[in-house]
């Protein structure tokens, strides 16, 4: 029974970045359950479930505070204490620190970006090591994103917004995480940015990467996002497919309408 | 008031840089450790005091000459500041730099003691390597050829630690963990053994100017505690945290000292703690901080 499953894994592997085959075999790439996570007294999750399978994106909806930003945090140990189950492909995470969870292929995005004004942006680029396997070389990233590409040399902080964001996420992509954790990609930037990082999720949608996003824009999730979590008070109180988005929109408003 | 003679004056600058080469490196392993760790490190005095006691009994017990007292020494004392670091101050991480200055700050007085009473006050004397007796004619004044040797050895190896911190990768982890740890270890980067080996270096580097030393100051054990006090003077002058500056800062602050002997002797030990003074008035960060 298990072969078969780990010959598709190997399979995959094998073929890189393209798209994976639709059915079973889409292996478990997280899984969290009953996760609760505090910082110093206050306990800001209480009991969060998810999972994503591999190539799925999905979206965290919900009001500010509710416990968006923790939950991906938690997941990369970034809290002081939590408990609960957090896995990696498989693999329990909860007592390792954040740089072996980091080395399990997992990339995360900052909501504040994260961005070091004492390197220049292509030594931000590089900063984070990359995985056995890899990631899309310096070079592919800059055909991907030529903007970057012409500020190399340029202080990390003193790129526009839009270019800080593409660099966080381009990141994550050189080290060959195949997870990423995208925390309010979209926030504070113009339509026009925000359309260009729209385009650049739905190509690494189209590779297969695995997508776990916290939005508070519903439009820029809308068509992208698989399946929604609204997340409120450090749980999840709602599960919606993307088929269901339209059907539920009402729902959806009460809870995350201001 | 300007009728000092020329050699005069310049002998004094090059006295002066001498001991500024001591302010700069021990005051560019204070900004390292305090940038990544935020350890206000009061043992810093002590394992430079360590350093030149290193030498001299490595030269007593296991016949270690100085040239490699110059590499072992700076190993064996960064291997303890990395075992005190695992074993002790990283109990301390989160918590107020209060708890970590009080913890190194003790760490100095037992070191220091531990050494007072084995050796007393007096402490050793170190002879140094005979083949840098003698004197360099700088035209303007005769400097011992020792000291010529620990401006050299000091300066090349200030550039060498500033540009492996500013042009290199590895420079590149420590710079971006001195502003956000916690997401460069997120990124992947084992932050932990970081923090360990930046607390090696920056203790590896107050033993080699220990070493350095030995053999022009008298080896005692509060050999380190004065020298500390500048050296953190240094630190806040240049800019909590910034390489350059300490660097920058420790030498021109030696050179300026020895310029007040000739002017001014009296105030000559004050100097340092005048310009601080200034410096805090005037440019709170210090000459090379960042503003915040």
């Amino acid at each position: 029974m298990s072969s078969p499953v780990l010959l598709s894994r190997t399979a995959f592997a094998k073929r890189g970045a393209h798209p994976i085959a639709q059915g079973p075999a889409r292996r478990e790439v997280l899984a969290l359950d009953d996760l609760h996570a505090w910082y110093g007294e206050s306990h800001i999750l209480h009991g969060i479930r998810l999972s994503l399978a591999e190539g799925e994106v999905v979206s965290l909806l919900g009001r500010n505070g509710g416990g968006r930003t923790t939950t991906l945090r938690a997941i990369m140990g970034l809290v002081d204490r939590r408990t609960g189950s957090v896995r990696v492909s498989g693999i329990e995470t909860v007592q390792m620190p954040p740089h072996r969870i980091a080395r399990l292929g997992v990339g995360y995005c900052p909501e504040e970006r994260g961005i070091f004004a004492s390197l220049t942006c292509e030594e931000n680029l590089r900063l984070p090591p990359s995985q056995a396997g890899g990631g899309m070389s310096v070079e592919e990233i800059y055909a991907l994103l030529p903007n970057l590409a012409e500020r190399r040399k340029t202080q990390g902080t003193r790129l526009s917004g839009g270019e800080q964001q593409m660099l966080a996420i381009a990141r994550v992509l050189r080290t060959g995480s195949r997870l990423l954790l995208l925390d309010e990609i979209s926030e504070g930037l113009a339509p026009v940015i925000v359309d260009r990082l729209l385009d650049l999720i739905l190509r690494l949608k189209a590779l297969s990467y695995t997508i776990l996003l916290v939005e508070q824009n519903t439009h820029f999730v809308e068509g992208l996002a698989d399946r929604h979590f609204v997340v409120e008070r450090g749980q999840v109180v709602l599960h919606v497919t993307a088929d269901e988005l339209a059907a539920s929109a009402e729902l959806l408003e009460r809870y995350i309408g201001l | 008031m300007l009728d000092i003679p020329i050699p005069v004056l310049l002998g004094q600058v090059t006295v002066g840089l001498v001991n500024g080469c001591f302010y700069a490196m021990l005051s560019l392993g204070l900004a390292i450790i305090f940038g990544l760790l935020n350890v206000i490190n009061f043992a810093h005095g002590a394992v430079y005091m360590m350093g030149a006691f290193a030498a001299c009994l490595a030269a007593r017990w296991l016949g270690i000459n100085y040239w490699m007292a110059l590499i072992v020494v700076p190993l064996v004392v960064g291997a303890f500041g990395m075992l005190v670091e695992r074993l002790l101050l990283r109990r301390l991480a989160g918590l107020d730099h209060l708890y970590s200055l009080l913890l190194t700050f003790g760490l100095a007085l037992v070191l220091e003691g531990v050494f007072l009473d084995i050796y007393g006050s007096a402490g050793l004397s170190y002879s140094g390597p005979p083949q840098l007796n003698g004197l360099v004619d700088l035209g303007f004044t005769r400097l011992p050829l020792y000291r010529a040797w620990v401006v050299a050895v000091s300066l090349a190896v200030c550039i060498g630690i500033w540009l492996l911190i500013e042009r290199t990768s590895l420079g590149a982890n420590l710079r971006a963990g001195t502003e956000n740890p916690r997401l460069v270890q997120a990124l992947g980067i084992n932050v932990p053994m970081m923090v360990t080996l930046t607390y090696g270096l920056g203790v590896g580097l107050a033993a080699l100017a220990g070493v350095l030393a030995a053999p022009i100051y008298q080896v005692q054990p509060l050999m380190g505690s004065n020298l500390l006090i500048i050296a953190f003077a240094v630190v806040v002058i240049g800019g909590l945290g910034s390489t350059l500056g300490a660097i920058l800062t420790g030498l021109a602050l030696g050179v300026v000292e020895g310029l007040s002997k000739v002017f001014y002797p009296e105030i000559s030990s004050t100097t340092v703690f005048i310009i601080m003074a200034l410096v805090l008035l005037l440019r709170p960060a210090g000459l090379f901080g960042r503003e915040a």
